[in-house]
């Protein structure tokens, strides 16, 4: 008779999700299959079709609101007798203590509170305690070990979704001052694809220990290059930016240093190195930072990177992109040079290892040597460029002929060329 | 009454302690609370209709028993005089006076109180029968609908008739001649004791071979020794066959060891267990689901099958006890708030207040044995203990469950005089993961009954004070 449709599992790592748009209203009969509603869920927008023929009762959520994986959203009037719903994708919580057949690690009430709070399973934890009792002190100092070794890749803890440490509010009050004491405020919900950044470059800053390297490009013949051959690649749909020429440079540079394209995995101690070479892209958009991935960009002409990457960076900023195309980068890029920037810093999109920051090319006095041997200062185009870089991975003098040969690559688009084949 | 709406943040459907524990809480973690109950002021099953009113009667039978009793040490007392109307008149002012304290705490923490029947209508909202609101919308629900007294199938309870459950036979009617008490659990041995103290002749049948079946045996034995002279008859493994009311009595008819008896009773109590109060609740237009015997399925933080639903307490089923209900109601108050709170007591106490008490916590050897959980038992008993003595209650023991190498309290379990009050620092132990040593090197004060406790536990160390270790 009834049937609750429910948040279903969206995928790993999804636990909540913002409905974008609800596409059904009470007493409204729908198909199986039809469009029911829109959320948004780690950046990106899905449409979810009706599990269920029937006639829509009540409508639990509105436009705006957070739902957690298993929440009823919609609940049916179905010609089916059995009552029904989708809870089969939900998984079941699991117990405190994890493994039943265990037997119960001697700890005091509160001790086992603290274990709950800092998500510690007691029988993780070594005892210091006679006869081996478990204190207060064993569960913090497991806990700050854990946090210690462990990327945020731990396993997602079902219900509530897991935040780095910092994004938590604390219990209780904000700890913040009455702002409005001084003049008018406003609260805005901290949702969605501002929270979904938050989440990640907090748990980028927090476990990754950052260094940049700064050097400067000149680009006077790649800018030049680039206007010989802008119409061409417009002609074919797709837009010659600065940013496809970092994307090929940075391939080569990453297929000679193959750390750069790795993550690392601390649970296993183990560096990750993978024989793809998918790069992200920084897309400022109305709604928020996206990072839509480009793959394969080793085994694609720049005229291909061209038009697919153009196709990325509208679908981002119309909304329109899928959550897949967000996945899989193996390295980013970030091109502030178009808003004007110039010199900046970036936070390595984790669990990559770099990120490649671009600044805007300004015409700037430089030295040139010529063949005789004579110095002389020439107005040529110059642009910053940034490598920041994992420390725990890699060293600097590897990032250091890294960037180099970026820039080898970038000064020169016979280099370009030359290294590209 | 009428067509009023209200919105809340939170909704507790039930005022007993599962709900009031939960409300309290909510409230005092800044939540907008409202709680329903069907009874007019809140408190439950527990405060109107068990826990409270049998423990002010028991009280009362403990007091003639005592009178009894202190004629051996010289004291000798005239026959009670029982004034039926005043006793129930006081079991009213002390359910009066806790209900006082209930309402001025929930008032005080702004949490409304509605009187009414709520069954759902939607996962976010019930509607309300006989109450001045007729529906309620809540973001997030707490169930803690309690549980009833079981029926015997067929044998319908009449308000007034000789045919009583627990409730029935707390309004204190008048004490029957003869009186049959049909299940040998808490609830029949409670109540019995109580009628037969008060003048009744008391025949208890049990279906099972025996008494408090999930209680360990030994507990028991004391106990039922004493019942015996206290009831006509104690009966175990009876299987009723019949019962009929008529003007004269109740006729029952029950076979025992294969033959068949009649008697007939005046009065009849039936206390063959309790069931939740799952079945009305229109639960149908929610997601939470039952398990088989209707108690709501939830996990260990409370949280039904629809995650903004939680149960508490006899409704979400586990031991029918107020106290693990209001834990419960405080666990799922705080989930609600966004604490990683969770249900994770190891020792749930359990009290009998029979004549002598029983009372356990944490593992119990049946549940050992079956879990295949290695323990050694020490066991002191009262006859040993000087404040037993005075008491003239000697046939009371103390014994411990510990782990065999580290001495780790398990289990506790306790037959004798205020048991009640000594099985919280048995329970203190378990939750601290204590050992026999730690109980032990505790001073414990002489003389006390809760000596006892650490002289079993001296047992484990070998070297008791007050009796001799087994090696002499």
């Amino acid at each position: 008779m009834t049937s609750s449709f429910r948040l279903p599992d969206l995928g790993e790592g999804v636990h909540e999700a913002e409905i974008l748009a609800l596409s059904v209203s009470p007493g409204q009969s729908v198909r199986e299959g039809d469009i029911i509603m829109e959320i948004e869920t780690d950046k990106a927008a899905v449409e979810i079709p009706s599990p269920f023929s029937g006639t829509v009762s009540e409508l639990l959520v509105k436009v705006g609101d957070m739902a957690v994986v298993g929440d009823v959203l919609i609940t049916f009037t179905t010609k089916e007798s059995a009552t029904t719903d989708n809870s089969a994708a939900v998984p079941d919580t699991a117990a405190v203590d994890t493994g039943r057949n265990q037997r119960p690690v001697p700890a005091s009430p509160s001790t086992r509170r603290l274990a709950r709070e800092l998500g510690v399973d007691l029988h993780e934890v070594t005892p210091s305690g006679s006869g081996g009792i478990v204190t207060k002190e064993d569960v913090e100092s497991h806990a700050a070990k854990k946090t210690d070794s462990e990327p945020a890749t731990s396993e997602p803890e079902p219900g509530p979704p897991q935040e780095p440490a910092g994004m938590q509010p604390a219990t209780g009050r904000t700890g913040l001052p009455d702002f409005a004491k001084w003049g008018e405020i406003e609260r805005l919900p901290f949702r969605s694809i501002r929270r979904a950044t938050a989440n990640q470059m907090t748990s980028s800053w927090t476990q990754i220990p950052h260094v940049h390297c700064q050097d400067n490009v000149d680009i006077t013949r790649l800018e030049a290059f680039r206007q010989k051959h802008k119409t061409e690649i417009e002609a074919a749909g797709g837009r010659l930016t600065m940013t496809l020429f970092a994307m090929k440079a940075v391939t080569t540079a990453l297929k000679n240093y193959p750390y750069f394209n790795a993550s690392l995995d601390l649970q296993a101690q183990e560096i990750v190195l993978k024989h793809f070479f998918n790069i992200g892209i920084a897309v400022d958009t109305d709604h928020g930072l996206l990072v839509p991935v480009i793959r394969d960009v080793d085994r694609k002409s720049i005229k291909e990177l061209a038009v697919e990457v153009d196709g990325a960076i509208t679908r981002a900023r119309a909304g329109t992109h899928s959550r897949e195309e967000m996945q899989g980068g193996t390295f980013t890029i970030t091109n502030a040079g178009a808003l004007g920037g110039s010199q900046f810093s970036a936070i390595i999109n984790h669990p990559e290892v770099a990120i490649l920051g671009l600044g805007q090319g300004r015409m700037q006095p430089a030295v040139i040597t010529d063949e005789r041997g004579r110095d002389e200062i020439v107005p040529r185009l110059i642009m910053p460029i940034l490598l920041c870089f994992d420390h725990r991975v890699v060293d600097g003098a590897d990032a250091i002929r890294f960037l180099r040969l970026v820039i080898d690559a970038l000064e020169d688009p016979d280099e370009l060329l030359i290294t590209m084949i | 009454m009428g067509d009023m709406e209200m919105n809340t943040d939170l909704l507790v459907i039930g005022g007993g302690p599962g709900g009031y524990g939960a409300a309290f809480r909510a409230a005092d973690l800044g939540f907008d609370v409202v709680m329903v109950d069907q009874l007019p002021r809140p408190g439950g099953g527990c405060l109107h209709r068990g826990c409270i009113p049998s423990k002010t009667f028991l009280h009362l039978a403990e007091l003639i028993l005592d009178a009894r009793g202190a004629k051996r040490m010289g004291l000798g007392f005239a026959e009670p005089h029982l004034d039926l109307s005043a006793m129930r008149a006081w079991k009213e002012r002390v359910i009066d006076k806790v209900a006082d304290g209930l309402e001025t705490l929930a008032k005080r923490r702004g949490i409304l109180l509605v009187q009414g029947q709520a069954r759902f209508d939607s996962s976010n909202s019930v509607r309300l029968e006989g109450a001045e609101y007729s529906r309620i919308r809540f973001k997030q629900g707490i169930i803690a609908t309690g549980s009833r007294p079981l029926e015997i199938p067929g044998v319908p309870l009449m308000p007034g008739g000789r045919i009583m459950d627990s409730a029935a036979a707390l309004m204190l009617p008048d004490i029957p001649q003869s009186l049959l008490v049909v299940g040998g659990g808490y609830v029949g041995l409670e109540l019995g004791s109580v009628y037969g103290a008060f003048g009744s002749r008391v025949t208890l049948v049990e279906r099972e071979d025996r008494l408090l079946t999930q209680v360990d045996a030994d507990l028991v034995q004391p106990m039922q020794h004493r019942l015996s002279k206290l009831m006509t008859d104690i009966l175990v493994g009876v299987e009723l066959t019949e019962m009929q009311e008529n003007d004269e009595g109740v006729d029952v008819r029950f076979t025992l060891a294969g033959k068949s008896e009649r008697r007939r009773f005046d009065r009849v109590l039936v206390a063959i267990g309790r069931i939740p109060n799952s079945d009305d609740l229109g639960l149908e237009h929610t997601g939470i689901s039952l398990d088989t015997r209707g108690y709501i399925k939830i996990d260990d933080r409370q949280r039904t099958t629809d995650h903004h639903l939680f149960a508490v307490g006899d409704v979400a089923g586990g031991v029918m006890l107020a106290h693990k209900a209001t834990r419960e109601g405080r666990v799922a108050a705080e989930v609600i708030a966004g604490q990683k709170s969770g249900f994770d007591a190891r020792a749930i106490p359990a009290v009998v207040y029979t004549d002598p008490q029983i009372s356990w916590c944490g593992l119990t050897e049946r549940e050992a044995k079956a879990g295949d959980i290695p323990y050694v038992v020490q066991k002191f008993p009262w006859k040993y203990s000087g404040r037993a003595q005075t008491m003239g209650m000697t046939d009371g023991f103390t014994k411990l469950l510990t782990e065999p190498q580290s001495g780790r309290i398990l289990g506790v379990g306790i037959c004798g005089r205020n048991a009640e009050g000594l099985i919280s620092e048995a329970a203190l132990a378990i939750e601290m993961g204590a050992t026999a040593e730690d109980l032990a090197l505790t001073v414990h004060p002489h003389p006390t009954l809760s000596e006892t406790e650490a002289e079993a536990a001296e047992i484990f160390q070998g070297s008791p004070t007050h009796m001799l270790p087994a090696s002499k």
